[in-house]
């Protein structure tokens, strides 16, 4: 990866938008078709039961608690791994373009663009 | 009865379906997927909101990715009207303990309903002459896209209408878990005079960042079921694509005459759950 751009365009800068999107994209939904794979092979002859609404159990519903279903090989805590991953995608998109706006030197963009991820970060971590 | 494997099977087509529509629209596939749950497969509303919702940023993020590149969207416009959808999405979602959802659905069917006869009658590129507006000039909103003649150049107009407008498209998104992309276009489209290609493109740019502003607290409130999301999620990605593959060649009227019965058919969706109560 270079080091110093001397100028970054708002082409170049849309090129790497585009590219973060779609590698958060796929890596989440390769991680979902996996959790899918084996959530099918072990529950794909049980009814489903969606009718009535029970909400999720506890580790299913916290970053720690998909992780580490995820690592046991769960197939649902796979899938919500990559429902998070997919949850970040947009985030990290956002992060994306402090950095691009900052090596523009625009700086009423680098203010607004922080004033996004400070309310992300806001309406993610509270309510 | 289904088991989960047939399941698995009819929403995957369906979410692929949905993920095509909001592709082409601009809408997200929250729109289609909520009654298909519902009304199809006897899904609880809570659990339906939870599988939109991830589904919405899948179809954001996926089509996204090709026309950030292709620059139809407005990167600048997008990130100046994130501040209103994420603003409105923290009130929405504390405003949705306060207010009854049926109540709100059936306001939000009314104004959709009035959005799609508005829609209908706009005039077609009637101001792309226009003088400079100033606060656009000043926040540099003003852009280019490509048109088969080459770039063409467009102001941006409004700009505190549009804003206005996209802090109800957060509010609507947060309070119902969907992408809000019909209000997000009408704003762009009718209010700032966006060319449609441009407000169409640079909602769906937006709708990520606005769906994954309350996808966080309805992951931890338990309204996400990864059994139900899986497909969804994979079927709206792989038809998002398609979607966005079938845009970039497809004519504007077209466009939005499609555009404008899904406004329609998502009006009365709203209407009946609402007067039905079963939001």
């Amino acid at each position: 990866m270079p080091e110093v751009k001397p100028a970054w365009t708002d082409e170049a800068f849309d090129a790497l938008l585009g590219r973060v999107l779609q590698a958060g994209v796929l890596l989440s939904a390769v991680v979902v078709l996996c959790g899918g794979a084996i959530y099918l092979l072990r529950h794909g002859t049980s009814a489903p039961a969606y009718q009535m609404f029970r909400g999720e159990p506890g580790d299913l519903t916290s970053v720690g608690g998909i992780v580490a279903d995820a690592r046991a090989l769960s197939g649902r805590g796979l899938i919500q791994l990559g429902l998070l991953l997919l949850i970040a995608t947009p985030i990290a998109r956002v992060v994306i373009s402090v950095v691009g706006f900052f090596r523009q030197r625009d700086w009423t963009y680098v203010v607004i663009t922080l004033v996004v991820l400070v309310l992300l970060a806001y309406s993610l971590t509270s309510g | 009865m289904m088991d989960v494997n047939a399941f698995t099977a009819v929403l995957a087509a369906g979410a692929f379906a949905a993920g095509f529509v909001g592709a082409l629209t601009g809408l997200g596939g929250g729109v289609v997927i909520v009654p298909l749950l519902v009304i199809a497969l006897g899904v609880d509303v809570r659990y339906a909101i939870g599988a939109s919702l991830v589904s919405v940023i899948a179809t954001s993020s996926g089509a996204a990715s090709a026309y950030v590149r292709e620059g139809f969207s407005n990167i600048r416009v997008g990130m100046f009207l994130e501040i209103a959808t994420t603003l409105g999405a923290l009130s929405g979602a504390t405003l949705a303990s306060h207010v009854p959802v049926n109540g709100l659905a059936i306001i939000f069917g009314l104004t959709l309903m009035y959005s799609a006869y508005a829609s209908g009658h706009r005039a077609n590129g009637v101001d792309q002459q226009s003088v400079p507006d100033r606060l656009s000039t000043a926040l540099r909103l003003d852009s280019t896209f490509p048109t088969p003649d080459g770039q063409q150049s467009y102001h941006v107009r409004r700009v505190p209408t549009g804003f206005g407008l996209m802090y109800l498209a957060g509010v609507l998104s947060g309070l119902l878990g969907i992408g809000s992309g019909a209000v997000k276009v009408l704003a762009m489209d009718q209010a700032m005079r966006l060319p449609f290609k441009v407000s169409t493109t640079t909602s769906n740019f937006m709708i990520g960042v606005t769906a994954a502003a309350s996808a966080g607290i309805y992951l931890r409130r338990g309204y996400i079921d990864p059994g139900l999301a899986m497909p969804v999620v994979l079927g709206v990605l792989l038809g998002s694509i398609v979607g966005a593959r079938v845009l970039t060649t497809a004519k504007t009227p077209w466009l939005r005459t499609i555009f404008t019965w899904v406004i329609v058919a998502l009006a009365l969706q709203m209407l009946y759950d609402g007067i039905t109560g079963m939001l």
